[in-house]
């Protein structure tokens, strides 16, 4: 049912473009009000989740270690799984982002008869997370060509790389290949694993959909549906949006309506879902904290304020009431004046 | 807001990144709309209508290119009574005789880099190549 949903809701998406941008004058609904309406969710949503968290205290020094801890001279520090300093949470993070160090510690436990568990190491997740997540990075900038103008070589460095085999016309890219088969694979990965699958919800499947579907309308309008999709007439669209002077000019093919609606949600729906992991990787206490607790007393910053209060300075405030009491003091009242 | 100085900057540096494209933009000169020239000799005729053509021409030359090189199959093809060989300069190039002004005006502009001219010369190319020899 969950990820049943998840088709519904994009085969539902996809026909709200394609019968929509086929009413005369909803190319401008679609082409230049959603994508200016989706950016501007997209960024002051993102901009408004990294600052909550920002605005959330850790009250404790959580930071995962997976080696030895600095300690005496004699005992070899892993640098990597247990920074001590800036410089070497810098170096775990960065290999964290870009090499997703922890997918790599993945491991499927089985219980076998005996009862036994076993652990063991499982890549696939670390693999087809590299294969999606790089695939999707290039395709981003490789899209780059038309919002930019004139382009830049690198672009089409890029480009050049990516459709180095030369398969076809226009050249197929590699990484469109990759992100159809890394979404198949995560998808996949989601329904055969039993523990996987038993926590699976609508919001995990949604996004595969979701972006499955921008590749193969991209896919699609690149190489199949090539009627009306004139790509000058296209990046006038893209150019004109990104210097706030946006035209349509002629038709452009319903496939290319549904393939930018479809981004569109993808960007109004990132910053309240779990695709916001982009900015949390970077924010996660667990791997940007340092191992140092130690040598550092990490202080809660919703702890009270509490402020020392010595036995002397207690009898100063108390001395009357316990004379009158008659508990035993160590400095007595001063001599009353006399009573007139 | 704890770790203001690394939070703040991170987010200015993110949203630098998105917005990349109108500092670009901003910043450089736009090109002309890109106008591809009309054949020179005035035909009005090609193997396909203009937007047929504007749409799926590199899956034409394609085709020839695997049906001629490949298969050996060099049949002319015949539209509206008119005969074309099967080819960049056989067919395309006799009527858009430049390309620079046909073929590149639109293809800067979208970075579109066909890998025809690694084995084709233009015309301009082939003319020079001559008098060089």
């Amino acid at each position: 049912m969950k990820y049943a949903f998840s088709f519904l809701a994009v085969i539902a998406l996809i026909l709200i473009a394609w019968l929509g941008s086929q009413i005369p004058g909803m190319p401008y609904l679609f082409g230049i009000a959603l994508p200016y309406l989706a950016m501007m969710i997209f960024l002051g949503g993102f901009v408004y989740k990294v600052v909550q968290w920002g605005k959330s205290p850790v009250p404790f020094s959580i930071q995962t270690t997976c080696g030895q801890g600095k300690s005496l001279d004699f005992i070899k520090h892993n640098r990597l799984e247990a920074p001590d300093t800036t410089a070497e949470v810098a170096a775990r993070m960065f290999l964290e982002i870009v090499t997703f160090r922890s997918l790599f510690r993945n491991t499927k436990s089985e219980i076998y008869d005996g009862p036994k568990i076993t652990y063991e190491s499982s890549k696939w997740l670390w693999l087809f997370a590299l294969i999606f997540h790089y695939s999707f990075l290039l395709i981003v900038i490789r899209h780059m060509r038309l919002f930019l103008d004139p382009v830049p070589a690198w672009i089409g460095w890029l480009e050049f790389g990516d459709g180095l085999f030369q398969v076809g016309a226009p050249t197929w890219y590699m990484t469109d290949i990759g992100l159809l088969a890394g979404c198949v694979l995560l998808f996949g990965r989601r329904l055969i694993t039993r523990h996987v699958r038993f926590i699976s919800l609508v919001n995990d499947y949604f996004p595969l959909v979701l972006i499955f579907s921008i590749a193969a309308t991209g896919i699609l309008m690149r190489y199949f549906l090539r009627t009306d999709i004139d790509i000058v007439n296209i990046k006038q669209l893209a150019v004109g949006l990104v210097t706030f002077s946006p035209v349509i000019g002629t038709d452009i093919g319903a496939i290319f309506y549904i393939h930018l609606f479809l981004v569109c949600v993808l960007l109004a729906y990132f910053p309240f879902s779990k695709l916001m992991h982009f900015a949390g990787v970077f924010m996660s206490p667990t791997r940007n904290m340092k191992n140092n607790t130690r040598a550092v007393r990490h202080i809660n910053p919703w702890n009270p304020v509490i402020v020392p209060h010595s036995y002397s300075g207690y009898e100063d405030e108390f001395r009357e009431f316990m004379v009158d009491a008659g508990i035993p003091v160590e400095k007595e009242l001063p001599p009353k004046e006399d009573e007139e | 807001m704890y770790n203001k100085r690394t939070i703040i900057p991170g987010l200015a540096i993110f949203v630098v990144f998105v917005t990349f494209p109108l500092w670009f933009n901003a910043f450089s000169t736009a090109s002309p709309t890109p106008k591809p020239e009309l054949p020179p000799g005035g035909e009005k005729q090609c193997v396909a209508p203009a937007s047929e053509m504007r749409a799926s021409h590199m899956q034409l030359l394609n085709e020839w290119r695997d049906e001629v090189l490949r298969d050996g199959d060099r049949q002319l093809v015949t539209v509206d009574g008119k005969q074309y060989g099967r080819g960049l300069q056989l067919a395309c190039m006799q009527c858009h005789t430049s390309k620079e002004k046909f073929c590149d005006s639109c293809h800067e502009y979208a970075s579109v880099k066909p890998y025809c001219w690694d084995c084709h010369l233009s015309p301009e190319e082939e003319a020079l190549k001559k008098e060089t020899l």
